[in-house]
């Protein structure tokens, strides 16, 4: 049995140790917000955050995950910073099929918690491990900026 | 398009006392009588239902949405243009997804799918009569309750106003406007452009909610009461079988219930994905045969090179004397161009569930194809197919992956269901989706031609190697004469005025099974055009924007407005940083021209997109923000074709299986793409696939005008390295 720090709540699960985090939030916890896209950490679409740390959670055994504060997407909008991305995201009407769009809110809210006014060339760093096939990445940097300046103007 | 008769007055259905009251209006839906029964099981009998559009006691407006919203904004689209007329608060409108019910189908094409860049053209007038009849009955509702003329009556912002200043909301209404007769829809004015509030205004997406909370639910997230997820061990090639299975390791592993050969391969039912995906790695498995285990990439390049250089059988389009025209005097031009297979990647890998039970199989999974995969789940589920229910979720992407003609994500999953009698959900891993066939297919494009006066052509021959998408599938019957339209599309409506003309086609066959992808065959004939038309130009040393220009004829003046919109929003001519040129593509598809012009550097040796300015002409405009976002994304989607996209084969395997060995493009590398709409009255043509064509040839006509190489085969780069 295994304890976990999900989004606040202590959880229990009886699970292989090397079962990935993202199969222990989707089919064990059935919190499907975070998504499955490729299993090998190339694509972010299963991005959470261990301790506040965009982490692919596809490749790291639930194992790795006990004793850190996992947040997911479904309580990243309880959060200021998770917030004005969320508001920033639906403004600038970025998502289009949306598969995507936990794990890129998730890694962009981990970055302007670590960078309250990144640069472009700070988001692609931030942001080249997210994969979008409907090609949003403009909408995508244009948001983090408005979302970054909107936190600013907050603090 | 037509416009009323579809919606024949016998057709439309009234009925009251709906499931909690109200007004549910649409047309007769007789298969589906009993559909209403998403995730909750079977559904009363006696429940009434189906419609566009229901107003329930509470106000609430729900339209019965009958396409896929895979990101095209469709949800919003049709939401636009029931409410315009329906004269309700757009933030009202919920969404409900259809069943399957022949009234659904494509006016155009009998099926029930969402494709071809035609949702809002194939609905531009049905939904717009389904809001403008609710409306009016509710206004006749209003009227006869107040004993006053319906003349003295208005709709407004889901209230009725009357005189005396009575009025009443929708909700209070719906019940009465059920019992008032259907008008006939051709007696329903339909609002003028300039009467529009909704349509034609940049309206943000609708379901923007569910998708940053992740709230939203895509196929994958389906969760039913005791299902269990299974992977399947497929064939390494098309075709092959196991000849024999050891499962006894994958039947150890905890959480795996059972192993279960099945027509796609060897499934492992589990508990969870991650034992079945554990159980999957530990079978173990000899497979044999299969049509063609050597199938290997450079050689079936070389048979279509050979095959380009032969008299091609079919025979598309034929002006002149194409033989005599190129014999003429003349700069003589031949370029062959070369595309790959591709995978169409969706971010969300393909998956199904399905529970069967002997009377009655539904499945949930983000289709494209509705009706055929109705039909093919019918087949596998020996069922009739009123007693096979689909319930469309979110598409995590489509791109044509999720129509497919053979149904191969719904068939296996009802397959797997019926064997365990059990509700189970397939997954596939991005490996099985990549590997898993139905590409776009390769293609040989064989260019020729004779450059006469002015440099222009007399005489143009373009020859086309490849496979046939319909040939053999449910949609067999579109093939004419041997020719697959979608095989010569873009090329045998060739705009620019040559006096003889040749497009041909030979048809291959290939053990590799192929499928449309985001703008089917124009994904190869637009580069070939495009590129080729450019070549022209060079040789008649004219500028590419004056010399397209001076092979449109009086016809194509939509394509000269977007040309010449274009050159001046791209500011063609003008001087661009040192390291950096412009290319150049026009092309014209599902009933929409886009244009759009390429800045390029090379950087390390390789081509950088730095700025793409796109015009697209798609008729009315319905609504602005999703056509710039979806020919935003048309161009990201065809630029990492264009730069990385190919799956190979050696030894009858694909040479890729993972975004590692088939990169896209991401945000460092993403350029900036700006769209411009031309003004237009015309009724709304094609806008979900119209932008992929134009970017591979302008990108490649960039790389000439800065490199002086000519890019002839995709993608540009291979293993890192610029190809060209």
């Amino acid at each position: 049995m295994q304890e976990l720090d999900i989004n606040g709540k202590i959880v229990h699960v009886d699970v292989d140790l090397d079962m990935p985090l993202l199969w222990v939030l989707r089919d064990i916890l059935d919190m499907t917000g975070t998504k499955f896209g490729c299993g090998m950490a190339l694509c972010g679409a299963c991005t959470v955050h261990l301790d506040g740390q965009a982490t692919r959670s596809c490749v790291l055994p639930v194992a790795g995950a006990v004793g850190h504060k996992i947040t997911t997407i479904e309580a990243i909008g309880s959060s200021k910073l998770g917030q004005a991305v969320q508001t920033a995201w639906i403004a600038g009407d970025v998502p289009q099929c949306g598969y995507c769009q936990s794990g890129q809110i998730m890694s962009a809210t981990s970055l302007l918690a670590k960078n309250p006014a990144p640069s472009d060339a700070d988001i692609d760093a931030a942001m080249s491990g997210n994969i979008c096939r409907c090609g949003i990445y403009s909408r995508i940097r244009a948001a983090i900026h408005d979302a970054a300046a909107n936190a600013r103007a907050e603090s | 398009m037509n416009t009323c008769s579809e919606l024949s007055r016998r057709a439309f259905l009234k009925r009251g006392a709906a499931a909690g009251g109200g007004l549910v209006l649409g047309f007769m839906l007789p298969h589906a009588v009993r559909s209403r029964a998403l995730n909750t099981g079977p559904a009363d009998a006696s429940t009434p239902i189906n419609a566009f559009v229901q107003i329930g006691n509470d106000g609430a407006v729900t339209l019965i949405m009958h396409k896929s919203e895979m990101g095209q904004g469709v949800y919003t689209g049709l939401a636009q243009l029931l409410a315009e007329e329906l004269e309700c608060d757009l933030k009202r409108v919920r969404i409900e997804t259809a069943p399957v019910a022949a009234v659904y189908n494509n006016p155009f094409i009998p099926a029930q799918f969402t494709g071809g860049s035609m949702s809002i053209s194939s609905s531009w007038q049905a939904l717009r009569i389904a809001g403008a009849t609710a409306r009016t009955m509710l206004v006749s509702a209003a009227a006869e309750r107040w004993q006053v003329g319906v003349d003295t009556c208005k709709a407004e912002q889901d209230m009725v106003y009357g005189p005396g200043g009575r009025k009443a909301s929708y909700g209070q209404l719906a019940a009465a406007a059920s019992l008032i007769a259907v008008p006939d829809p051709k007696t329903v004015r339909l609002k003028s452009s300039s009467e529009f509030v909704l349509i034609g205004k940049p309206i943000k997406r609708i379901e923007a909610h569910d998708k940053v909370n992740g709230s939203g639910q895509f196929g994958l997230d389906v969760r039913l009461p005791g299902m269990l997820r299974a992977m399947i061990a497929r064939p390494p090639s098309l075709g092959s079988t196991p000849k024999s299975i050891d499962d006894s390791a994958a039947r150890a592993v905890r959480g795996v219930i059972t192993v279960v050969p099945i027509s796609a391969g060897v499934a492992v039912v589990a508990k969870n994905t991650h034992a079945a995906r554990k159980g999957r790695d530990a079978l173990v498995i000899e497979w044999q045969g299969g049509p063609n285990p050597r199938l290997d990439t450079e050689r079936l390049r070389a048979a279509y090179r050979d095959l380009s250089l032969t008299a091609a059988p079919l025979v598309a389009r034929n002006d002149g004397d194409v033989a005599a025209g190129l014999r003429a005097g003349g700069k003589h031009l031949e370029a062959l161009y070369e595309v790959p297979f591709l995978s169409h990647a969706p971010m969300e890998p393909l998956n199904c569930a399905a529970h069967w039970r002997k009377d009655r199989c539904d499945v949930w999974t983000g289709t494209q194809m509705q009706s055929p995969d109705q039909a093919a789940a019918a087949e596998v589920a020996g069922l009739p197919v009123a007693q096979v229910f689909i319930h469309t979720t979110l598409l995590g992407g489509g791109f044509g992956r999720r129509a497919n003609p053979g149904s191969d994500f719904v068939r296996e999953a009802v397959e797997l269901s019926r064997k365990l009698v059990k509700p189970v959900q397939i997954v596939w891993t991005r490996e099985d989706d990549m590997h898993g066939g139905w590409y776009r297919p390769q293609w040989a494009d064989r260019l020729r031609a004779t450059l006469g006066q002015g440099g222009k052509p007399h005489a143009w021959h373009h020859t086309i190697v490849g496979q046939s998408i319909m040939a053999g599938t449910i949609f067999e019957g579109m093939v004419k004469d041997g020719i697959d339209p979608t095989s010569v599309e873009g090329a045998a409506d060739l705009p620019y005025g040559i006096a003889n003309l040749r497009v041909d086609l030979h048809t291959t066959k290939a053990p590799v099974r192929v499928q449309w992808w985001r703008s089917v065959g124009h994904s190869h004939t637009a580069f070939a055009v495009e590129c080729f038309i450019d070549e022209c130009a060079a040789a008649a040393g004219a500028d590419p924007v004056e010399y397209r220009r001076s092979l449109l004829g009086e016809k194509q003046a939509r394509r000269r407005g977007v040309l010449d919109l274009l050159a001046e929003k791209s500011g063609w001519g003008q001087a661009l940083p040192p390291g950096r040129a412009r290319g150049i593509a026009v092309h014209e598809s599902f009933g929409s021209v886009v244009g759009e012009v390429a800045e390029v550097s090379m950087q390390d040796g390789i081509p950088r997109v730095h700025r793409v300015v796109a015009v697209i002409d798609c008729g009315f405009a319905v609504n602005p923000q999703m056509i710039a976002a979806q020919v935003e994304s048309a161009v990201t989607y065809g630029l990492s074709a264009a730069l990385y996209g190919e799956i190979t084969f050696d030894d009858g395997k694909p040479g890729q299986s993972n975004f590692d060995t088939y990169p896209v493009v991401r945000i460092n590398e993403a350029p900036s793409v700006a769209v411009h709409i031309v003004p237009s009255e015309a009724p709304p043509t094609g806008v979900g696939e119209p932008g992929t064509p134009p970017i591979a040839p302008a990108v490649a006509n960039a790389i000439f005008a800065l490199t002086g190489k000519r890019v002839r085969r995709l993608p540009m780069v291979r293993g890192g390295q610029f190809t060209a």
